[in-house]
């Protein structure tokens, strides 16, 4: 670059500077002046409305009651209360077909098969008994409940609704020292972790934006919303009369989301007064008007992009997740396998905190991905605990054609109530799956905020889970 | 207004002539951005245009990046590029960052700004803005159902000629108006229709002439800057972020499309 031309540069910097003061300060607000007022006069040119008929109200009459003070919440609760209640119903006989097909019927088969042509019994237990067990009991276990849950999730996305739930917690995230828009991140991150915090791109103060960040593991994603599902369908609906325990295990799980929301406001509050410090900015959130669901394109994007797309990547991480756990079974240390060996370990401190050592070696297998954490945690059940007549052998998923059987092993590895409420509560505050872990990485570009977005949620996982385990034995005894 | 659904069903009508390309963007011969309000149906237009199924929600803020897709019409193939939505141009944030730097730099060959027919004065202030920086642009005039569920009617053929830029009323959940916005699309950019862009004229003679005299020095300066008018405001502004890109050269360098994609991957 020549000296002249770097002159240029700086005289045409120097006489905007100059002709700036001689306009005065108030340039860029008598840009923005024009910019409406003309916007004001071609739009009063164009736009004619008639006879406003009072049908056009109908969406300010709608958000009136489910924005409103005192009804907003309860009708909140009661849309997720009745979603959640359909998805139980729903979900548990195609479950018991589907584990009929894949485990009782395929998995003999392709045994008989691969000791026909000679495999060698490691082989095919690592291949067989591991690897296609593993996805046979996600696709079983999570293919009805997301089949049901995800299209009438998208069908409330789709008419509008979720903004109306990010309006009516907005002022509560304002409080809490965090940033409105936190409250539409998780709503977002009720979908996926990962894609909450990829949103959190629309809040533009740093402070906020890493508050929100942290806080988004408190909204239940896809992954795990059927072990909540699943886990409230025993545990608690096996608590209660039948007749009750569809609306039971349904209220639970609305309990357990709520209780998220609690959570990433506690914390919330908590970080912008110690090492967050600052003044929550104002902003102003957009109610869209209601819009008619296309019930088909609902059903195909909620089927492709959020139920095929949760089970692929379900089957994905099972598959070597059933190898690790068919290993973990089989190798022995000493006659013991090395799941014993850290199940043994970790009891003295799991069960203190109400949970087991399977339930700790199942998380620790599971990071890759929720989705397979109670398949992991059924299997090393009956390892550890050693159930006879289910399964062919140690580290081989058994049979399971329904919940009920589900229920008589997790029964049968001295399960408790307290277990399972334990462990709904350790999976709404454990770590985030590795892709979301990945993702706050990516997000932040800081190895201290994606440390502190992984563990601060486990440590509140255990300690939630130690005090309700001593309130729970205090109130027992 | 004449039902053009019987139109849209015939084969030799204009869909007939789009090819979706989805994620295949090779050789493209134009640049579309997409631009819009928050929650006015970019992404179903996106999708409309590309086949690509980007997920699309009642929720404003649901694209967050920018997401490209190609199409092919009347034997040109498009580059289509998917824009955060914004209120405005004008503050700071990333999001209105993004979308302001990639009409500005990126230099696409035509500008869609989706608008909400049921909220045109809001929209509008985004058109003009999009108007101040880029020669080419569209107005989609979306959500006409809605508008019409309202009753509320608007004279797209005046706003086309005060905004002097074509205005296309679509129903883009339904694909209604999708042909005529790809004639639109094809006419601007191969020049059949000359766009006039509508200039904000509310502002002080002595602002007009500080710009005017400003802008001309930038195009002494740097000939080959598209947007030196707006270039010229930002400077009278003081937007300290152009007076660094003047002052480092960078602003004749960015200037080049083929520079764009590295200018990008720094935002």
């Amino acid at each position: 670059m020549t000296k002249i031309q770097l002159n240029e540069k700086e005289k045409l910097i120097a006489s905007a500077n100059t002709l700036r003061w001689e306009i005065g300060e108030s340039l860029h607000d008598s840009i923005i002046e024009s910019i409406y007022t003309d916007a004001a006069k071609i739009a009063n040119k164009v736009v004619k409305v008639k006879e406003q008929k009072k049908k056009y109200s109908y969406d300010q009459a709608i958000d009136r009651i489910v924005t409103s003070k005192w009804l907003g919440f309860p009708i909140m609760f009661l849309m997720l209360s009745v979603v959640f209640w359909v998805t139980i119903e729903g979900a548990n006989v195609p479950s018991g077909l589907i584990a009929n097909l894949l485990v009782d019927t395929l998995h003999p088969v392709l045994k008989d098969f691969a000791s026909s042509i000679g495999t060698p019994s490691w082989l095919s237990g690592v291949l067989i008994d591991g690897a296609y067990l593993a996805m046979a009991w996600v696709i079983s276990v999570m293919l009805p409940p997301m089949a049901i849950f995800f299209p009438l999730f998208t069908l409330l996305e789709d008419f509008g609704y979720l903004p109306r739930v990010a309006f009516n917690m907005d002022n509560l995230y304002r409080k809490v020292g965090a940033h409105g828009k936190q409250a539409l991140t998780m709503t977002m991150g009720f979908g996926c972790n990962a894609a909450g915090i990829i949103a959190t791109r629309i809040i533009d103060s740093p402070r906020e934006r890493i508050i929100a960040i942290i806080t988004n593991n408190f909204s239940l994603c896809n992954g795990r919303w059927p072990t909540q599902i699943l886990i409230a369908t025993i545990f608690i609906g096996g608590a209660v009369p039948a007749y009750l325990a569809g609306i039971v295990s349904a209220a639970a799980v609305v309990g357990i989301a709520l209780l998220g929301i609690i959570f990433s406001l506690v914390v919330s509050w908590g970080l912008s007064k110690t090492i967050l410090k600052g003044e929550a900015s104002a902003f102003s959130l957009e109610l869209p008007p209601y819009r008619p669901p296309r019930i088909l394109r609902t059903l195909y994007t909620s089927l492709i992009d959020r139920t095929i797309f949760v089970l692929w990547r379900a089957v994905v991480f099972a598959v070597p997740a059933g190898i690790v756990i068919w290993l973990v079974a089989n190798i022995t240390i000493g006659g013991t396998s090395i799941a014993e060996h850290f199940t043994n370990w970790s009891d003295p401190f799991a069960l203190l905190v109400g949970l087991n050592g399977v339930i700790l070696l199942a998380y620790i297998i599971a990071i890759p991905a929720n989705e397979i954490v109670v398949p992991t945690v059924l299997m090393l059940t009956v390892l550890v605990a050693g159930i006879a007549g289910v399964g062919s052998g140690d580290g081989v998923m058994f049979e399971l054609d329904s919940v009920a059987d589900t229920s008589a092993i997790l029964h049968a590895g001295g399960w408790t109530v307290l277990t399972g409420i334990n462990l709904m509560l350790f999976s709404l505050l454990h770590n985030p799956c590795s892709t979301t872990i990945y993702t706050i990485y990516k997000e932040t570009k800081s190895i201290k905020w994606t440390v502190i977005s992984s563990i601060l949620p486990v440590m509140m996982g255990f300690a939630v889970c130690f005090f309700v385990t001593q309130v729970w034995r205090l109130i027992a005894s | 207004m004449i039902d053009q659904s019987k139109c849209e069903a015939c084969p030799v009508h204009n869909t007939g002539n789009l090819k979706r390309l989805g994620i295949n963007m090779d050789k493209f011969d134009f640049v579309v951005a997409l631009a819009g309000n928050p929650n006015t149906g970019k992404s179903t237009v996106f999708n409309n245009l590309t086949g690509l199924k980007q997920h699309t929600g009642n929720w404003p803020g649901k694209t967050v990046t920018r997401a490209e897709g190609g199409f092919e019409f009347n034997n040109s193939r498009y580059k289509l590029i998917d824009l955060p939505g914004t209120y405005s141009l004008l503050s700071t944030s990333t999001d209105e960052e993004i979308a302001r730097d990639f009409i500005l730099f990126g230099q696409p060959d035509v500008t869609i700004v989706v608008v909400d027919a049921t909220r045109l004065e809001r929209n509008l202030n985004l058109v003009l803005q999009v108007l101040e920086i880029t020669e080419r642009a569209i107005v989609c005039l979306n959500l006409m159902d809605e508008a019409r569920r309202r009753y509320i009617e608007i004279d797209e053929r005046t706003l086309s000629r005060d905004l002097g830029i074509p205005v296309i009323p679509t129903e883009a959940r339904q694909g209604i108006g999708i042909p005529n916005l790809l004639t639109a699309i094809d006419e601007v950019v191969n020049g059949k229709f000359i766009c006039k862009p509508y200039r904000i004229t509310g502002t002080s003679k002595g602002l007009a002439k500080a710009v005017e005299y400003i802008t001309e020095k930038i195009k002494r300066q740097f000939p080959l800057l598209p947007n030196a008018r707006w270039v010229a405001l930002r400077l009278l502004e003081g937007d300290q972020k152009i007076i660094d890109a003047i002052r480092s050269g960078e602003i004749s360098g960015i200037a080049k499309r083929n520079s764009v994609e590295e200018n990008f991957a720094a935002v």
